[in-house]
Parts: structure tokens; sequence; C-alpha cells
């Protein structure tokens, strides 16, 4: 049997790749919305539902960020919600590590796995910014090199909390009045540089055991704590070769974690972009590209590189002949570092523009506007099938650009086709989202589980 | 709706109030960690157009002792995450407000607010929220970054306790404060989808909170929308006057536990002093009177029940709430009689799920009904219309028009 796809449909999420002036763009907010992205995702059969999580509005030169779709729910209330309008679909929340505790976390996961049946899913996120901190008691103070120290022993904790109950925990026996098989349940203990805790978890056994856990994030730490503690890496290797690169570096540091390559699943984001015919896709994705790149966005981009007020700039002129300010306070927050070298970045793009004869706001599009299939349903199934058959990815996170009805077509036009191919499965087989994803049972930590 | 109708609501928990529920309850006594138990619960109260059902919560294992768990097995111990339960009954209900429990003293304000926010957002407006306070040392525990002494609940005016609770109440005002703050952060309408000048928001209508306190500091703006409502259902449950004064300066609503209905009139009078004291702005404290309920169709029957719960429990049943053992009828007419000391209404704990519930939904409603003390159905609209509170204003678009 060739290798079955994995398929996530991901919330469009707060930045520009979210188009909000479509007039088909709905509410970003409005749980309608939610649902009905999830049942789209739940009537193609999909693995799992994701959100994206940041815990602070962007700001840019100071002031909260204003062109990009904004205001979105606390995760877990809304997955919580969304397991009563939908029946299998796995539940999959980006969840911030360094500004919660575990026990809490522990517990609002166990709970939506007992409220989904099994089919919770945490994105374990490190940002720890000082900027963000200031909405939290913590604050910012952990540093860069501590994030996955304690995103690792945040895990280990919180492995032991949902074992912490005994699969015979509850007898219920009535006759004999004994509703607990043995005193006091759910006793837990973890003794670490990062957290010192312990005490009696309040939630018994989920189904899953484990809730599924993600991991996104990509520095050579990142990677070694997805292959230590990961069911699956949300990445960013769109491309073939990036892909290929990235999935044989992650499965090969299994090995030395005692783990094998399928159980860690590789799922890069992704987006598609469909036409009846191989041109009018093309023509389609032109079109969505600059509505996610308008002008002010355009400008706003470049400002991120040049680190520079560029607001007098014409959108359709030529770029600053000014070099990227590299000395002061970058003047965005609340987003991730995306250019190592801005000055050598900024020399590639003046050249680019020149040689393409590019103004600002085409130059953007042409540098930042990645879209990962377009073409035909047929070829898009196709090329997607290829990317995983070629071992670039074990599956996919399809983001679309817009709330709520950007997967519509996909399940529509792409799903039968990769059922046809047999990738794709026609039913659900299992009820858990670990049994979706085809991950086994989950395997216990604790030592006083693993010796009981 | 006059502010002169009767505010039911059921407080949830487990498989009942009484230790011994789960003994002769036809539920699965794993009943609780099933959605299915919450959403049937909430919809039997639904049918009877009762205000809200509350959801009971705890960092804590349920217990007996002062400090940690208590060595029952013969009890429900264990529990999900109320707010969460709140959530997934959310999309199953249409009327019924839903007001879960969260501790203040371990958790983020910053999440709390958010979450509650959402259930707003789910729920299209029936949200409501009780913050509670995590006194144990064992709770404190869990978290590991505070220690807190054991509480003797005997000794609760020595004055190391009296300064301690003072602590743990005013971090929860601060809470409350940080919270209100951020539902109000955002203006109702910040998102303006400008095309032509390609702004999805007005960032003028989005506002720090700036909250700076002896226990946390928080800048905002939410990250979530301000919720339909506003300002989501507060409520306190309250004993005495600490939480008194917390309630009349946080909470929109107050639960409280009086004996009769003379101690109902002096708990009215001396919540309506803390409202005085601390400067409450806005309307009144909706004040309900906590009951724990035993029903049967005859007084005799009724005590029969309880006899047997105490005895399966082998103890009599200890609650800060007064037990009220009897027939619908009786309890129409103690609820009757309490009203005139001047409560919007009562929170009924059912002693055992969902025999005690659906002895309120269908013969203690109807006999209010008759009696022309609860109206028949939802007049539609959110929590807050519900109990007559108006939506109010965002406190910063106050600000910013001012
Ligand atoms: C595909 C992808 C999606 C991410 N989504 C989020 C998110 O929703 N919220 C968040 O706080 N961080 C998010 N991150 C950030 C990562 O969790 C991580 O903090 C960041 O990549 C830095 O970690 P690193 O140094 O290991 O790359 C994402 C990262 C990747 C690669």
């Amino acid at each position: 049997m060739p290798k079955q796809i994995i398929l996530a449909a991901h919330f469009p999420g707060v930045n520009n790749t979210t188009v909000w002036s479509d007039p088909d763009s709905g509410s970003q907010i409005d749980f309608a919305s939610f649902v009905h992205l999830a049942r789209t995702a739940e009537r193609g059969l999909f693995d799992f539902f994701f959100l994206a999580e940041g815990l602070r509005l962007r700001e840019q030169r100071g002031r909260i960020h204003d062109l990009d779709v904004v205001g979105r729910p606390d995760t877990l209330t809304v997955l919580a919600a969304l397991a009563a309008v939908t029946t299998h679909l796995g539940l999959a929340g980006t969840l911030n590590a360094t500004f919660r505790e575990p026990y809490e976390l522990a517990r609002q996961l166990a709970t939506l796995d007992h409220l989904s049946g099994g089919r919770a899913a945490w994105n374990v996120v490190t940002t720890s910014d000082a900027f963000t901190g200031e909405n939290f008691r913590r604050g910012g103070f952990l540093d860069r090199s501590l994030r996955y120290e304690r995103a690792a022993e945040f895990v280990s904790a919180t492995r032991q909390l949902w074992e912490s109950w005994p699969a015979d925990a509850v007898v219920g026996d009535r006759a004999s009045g004994r509703y607990l098989s043995a005193a006091d349940p759910g006793t837990f203990g973890h003794h670490g540089d990062q957290f010192d805790i312990a005490g009696h978890f309040t939630v018994p056994r989920s189904p899953q055991l484990h809730p599924v856990i993600l991991q996104a994030g990509d520095s050579p730490d990142g990677r070694e704590f997805a292959a230590a503690s990961a069911d699956a890496i949300f990445s960013r290797h769109g491309t073939l070769e990036a892909g290929q690169e990235f999935y044989r570096d992650v499965k090969s540091r299994l090995d030395r974690h005692g783990r094998q390559p399928d159980d860690l699943k590789i799922i890069p984001g992704v987006t598609v972009v469909l036409g009846d015919t191989d041109a009018e896709a093309q023509e389609k994705a032109h079109h969505i590209r600059r509505q996610q790149f308008s002008p002010q966005t355009a400008l706003l981009l470049l400002e991120q590189l040049w680190n520079r007020d560029l607001s007098g700039h014409d959108p359709d002129g030529p770029l600053p002949t000014i070099d990227p300010d590299v000395s002061g306070e970058a003047i965005s927050r609340g987003r991730a570092g995306m250019h190592a070298d801005p000055v050598a970045t900024a020399r590639q793009w003046r050249t680019l523009a020149e040689e393409k004869g590019l103004g600002i706001r085409d130059l953007i599009i042409e540098v930042a506007g990645r879209q990962s299939f377009v073409g035909t349903p047929q070829q898009v199934a196709e090329r997607m099938n290829h990317f995983v058959q070629s071992d670039a990815a074990d599956g996919f996170i399809l983001v679309p650009h817009l709330t709520p009805g950007g997967l519509d077509e996909f399940v529509d036009q792409v799903v039968p086709l990769l059922q046809e191919k047999r990738v794709f499965r026609t039913r659900y087989t299992g009820t858990t989202l670990r049994e979706h994803l085809g991950l086994g049972a989950a395997r216990p930590v604790s030592p006083t589980v693993a010796s009981a | 709706m006059s502010d002169s109708t009767l505010h039911l609501a059921v407080a949830l928990d487990g498989l009942g109030w009484h230790p011994a529920a789960w003994r002769i309850s036809p539920a699965d006594p794993t009943a609780p960690l099933s959605p299915r138990w919450w959403a049937t619960l909430a919809g039997e109260a639904e049918r009877a157009a009762l205000d809200m059902v509350t959801l009971e919560d705890s960092l804590d294992l349920q217990s007996g002792a002062a400090d940690g768990p208590d060595g029952h097995t013969d009890q429900v111990r264990g529990r999900l995450d109320a707010l969460l339960v709140a959530a997934r009954i959310a999309p199953l209900t249409r009327h019924i407000g839903l007001l879960p429990t969260t501790s203040v003293t371990h958790t983020e304000p910053f999440h709390v607010s958010t979450a509650v926010a959402t259930l707003d957002h789910v729920s299209g407006g029936r949200a409501g929220w009780r913050p509670r306070v995590s006194a144990r040392r064992s709770e404190a525990r869990h978290f590991g970054r505070r220690d807190l002494p054991i509480l003797d609940p005997t000794r609760l005016d020595d004055p190391e306790t009296v300064r301690l609770i003072g602590d743990l109440f005013a971090e929860a005002g601060d809470a409350v404060e940080v919270v209100r703050r951020l539902w109000d952060s955002w203006q109702d309408d910040a998102e303006i989808r400008d095309v032509a000048t390609g702004r999805f928001v007005d960032r003028d209508r989005l506002h720090y909170i700036n909250f700076t306190g002896r226990w946390f500091s928080v800048k905002g703006p939410s990250i979530v929308p301000r919720p339909p409502q506003g300002q989501p259902v507060v409520a306190a449950l309250a004993h005495s006057s600490v939480p008194y004064a917390f309630a009349a300066r946080h909470a929109d609503v107050v639960f409280v536990t009086p004996a009769d209905a003379g101690h109902a009139a002096a708990i009215v009078a001396e919540i309506r002093a803390a409202e005085e004291v601390v400067g409450r702005t806005g309307p009144p404290l909706r004040i309900l009177a906590d009951l724990l309920v035993l029903l049967d169709e005859t007084p005799a029957l009724a005590r029969g029940r309880r006899a047997r719960l105490n005895n399966l429990a082998s103890t009599d049943l200890h609650s800060d709430a007064t037990t009220f053992t009897g027939t619908p009828g009786q309890l129409a007419d103690l609820i009757q009689e309490w009203q005139r000391s001047g409560l919007a209404g009562f929170r009924l704990r059912p002693a055992v799920l969902p025999d005690d519930l659906t002895a309120i939904t269908r013969a203690l409603v109807p006999a209010l009904r008759d009696r022309n003390l609860f109206r028949a159905g939802y007049p539609g609209g959110t929590l807050r219309d519900l109990l007559g509170l108006p939506r109010p204003a965002n406190r910063y678009a106050a600000e910013s028009t001012a």
C-alpha cells in the first residue's frame, strides 16, 4: 500500500496570508466560521483541525499592526466547542509552553480529550519574548536558550500528569460503595530546574492517555525536542528539496531516542490554488497574491527588512537606495525574525527588482508570495502525492486564504482524487486522533506507571 | 423582562452535591467525564427556562481535609475543567447561561479573560464566570510558584490567616479587574475592513490596559474581540464580609448562603452596605441564595431519601448552604417567603443528579409559574438581558470620545 497522506485544516491566521478584502471573506471570530471550516474538514475526512496562537497583538513602529486580520478566540475554549459539532476530526491547538503551567494545561488538554472522545492535540510552541511576557505573571525573563529546556520539562511533567490516574482508578461499585480502587489517585511529582511541583491531578485518564503532541520550530534545539518528544512536526518546508532535507534530518534523529521513523510525522503548512485549467489557476494565484500584499502591506514588509520608516515611499516605485538599519532595535514586534543578514538581502532584492523591472509591491510579491500547489485538481493531487511518496512530508496542514470557505473546493475536488489514488482514507477507521495518524497507543513515560 | 422576575440557577457538580449521590443516582458513576452528561443536564435546565447553570471547579481533588486529598474511596473524585465543559455544551444549548468556575490564584488573568470572552463568543452571549480563590497549600504545590500555609478552618480569625485571606481576595480583585479591562480593550467597532486604506482594524479603538499591581502587571490589549455581552456576567460565592466586599466591587451576581429568611434579609443589608462602602457604580448586585435541595413527592419520602443518603455516606451532610428537604411545593413556599428578604433569586444545588434536577424543572418550576413567580419561557437575548443587566458601555470608548 502506498504511503497514506495526512491532511489537516489550519484556520486562517492573523497575518497577510489571510485575505480579508475579498467579498467572500467572512468573520474571523464568529463561531459559525469555525464550525464551517471544521465541518468541511470532517466532510473531507481530514485528520485534524488546527489553530495557531499569538498572545500579544503585533506591533510595528510602536503601534498596533492594523493591516492584517486580527482578533481570534482562546484556543482551548473554541476547540472544546468544536468538539460538540464534529465527531471524528482531531482538534489541535497551538499553546505556548512559556506562559502556561503544566498542572493547568495538562488538565485542560485531558479535559478536551475526554470531551472529544480522544481527539485532542497540542502544538507546543516556545516563543518567549519579553514583549509577549508583558501580558503575563511570568513576564519575559526566560532566556532563549532555556525555552526548549522548559518545553521538554513541561511536556514530560504533562505526560506524567496524564498518566497519574491508573486505568482502573474508578470502579464505581454501588453495592460495595467503592468509587475508587485506591485512595487519593492522581499522585505526581516533578522536580526539575524549570518546575518543582507535586500533588494530585484532578482528571482521570483520558481516551488517548497522551493527547497528540505537535511541535513547530526549526532550530536545532527545536528539531531535537521534536525527535525526543513530539508525535508530529508542523514545518515550514513546502518545497520538494527543502522538504526532503528536513525530513531526512529529523527522521535520522529518532533512533537516538529509541524511536522509529513512523513515530514522528512531518506535516508542512501549505497553500493550494485550484483552477479548471492550469492557466486559470495561475491567474487566480496571481490575484490572491495581490490581495495578500496590498500596497500598504508591501511597504510594511519592506520596513521589516529595512528596519526604517519607509511610509513615504511609493509602493509602485523603486526600492530604497539607503541600506537597512542594522544597529537599531527591531521596529516590528510580535513576529519571528525572518532575515539573518538584512543588508545582503536588501542587495539581492534590489538586483532582482532591477533585473525584472519590479516596483516595491511587485518585488515583495515576488520574494514573499509563496503558494505551494497551484493547478488543476488533477495536477495538485498528483504533486501532493508525489511530495509525500518521495519523503518530503507525511502530509500537509492546508492554510486557506479565505475564512471560512477556503477549503470547500479542495474537499470537493482534490480529496476524491487522492482517494482514487488510494493514498487517502475513504472513511474514518478509528475514533481517536492517534488512530487517524497511525501513531499506535501512547507509551507511558512515568516510572511509576511503567513499574505498576 | 422586569427586575422583579425570580432568577433561578442550578449548580451542577459531579453526580450531585450529596457525597453519596452516586450511590443512588441512576447515572453511570463515570458520567461526569462524558460530555453527554453535561449536555443532558443543561438541556433539562433549559427546557424549564432556568437562567443559568453553574459548573464547579477546583485545582485540587475533591477533599474534606484542610490540605491535600482525604483518603476517601467512597465518594466521587476527579473532574474536568469547568470552563471547557461549558464551551463543550454551548453549541448544544441556545438560551441558558453557562457560568463556570475558575481559580484566579494560580492562573493567568490574560488566559482567563480570553477564555471567558471566547465562551461568550461561542455561546452567542451566554457566558458567565465565577472567579474563586485557591487558598489550599496543596493547590499551591501543584504550581510550585509560591508557598501557602495550611489554613485551619477552625481558626479563621487568627491574624496571619486574616491577612492571608485578605491578600488572596485582593489578588483575586486585581485578576477580575484585569479580566474586565481586557474585555473592554477592543471597542465594539474596532474592526473596520477599510479597503481604501488597507486597514483591517482601527488601532485607535484598541486599548492597552496598562495594569500594574502587587501580584502581576498586564499590558494588553486582548487578543479576542470584545465579547457579545461586552462584559460577561461575573459571579461570586460569598459567606462573609471579605467576599461580600469583593463581590460588591467586582461582581454582577453574588451567591450567598442564608440559614433562613431573617438571615437572608441581614445578608442583603450587609451586601447593600458593602456596595455603599466600595462606591459601587452600575446596577446593584443580583443576590441569589444557595440551597442544597433534596426533593420528593411527599415530605416523608424526601426525609427517607435523605436518611438513606446519609446512611450510605455514613455521615450527616455538611454543607455551607442550607439544605432543603421536602416537596417541590414546599420549596416553592420557601422561595416565595425568602424572596421577600430582597433576594433576586436562588441557586439550587441538586443533592442527586439528575433526580433533583428533574424535580426542579418538572415540579418546582411549574409550581412557581402557578404562583406567577417565574417566567414561562425565554424572552430571547443574552445572559445579561435575562438577568436584567444592561450591556455596559466600553470604559475605553468613553475615554477616547471624552
Ligand atoms: C510552521 C510554524 C508555525 C508556528 N506557529 C506558531 C504559533 O501559532 N504561535 C507561536 O507562538 N509560535 C509559532 N511558531 C513559532 C515556534 O514555535 C518557535 O517558537 C519558533 O519557531 C522559534 O523556535 P525555533 O528557534 O526552534 O525555530 C511556529 C513555527 C513554525 C515553524
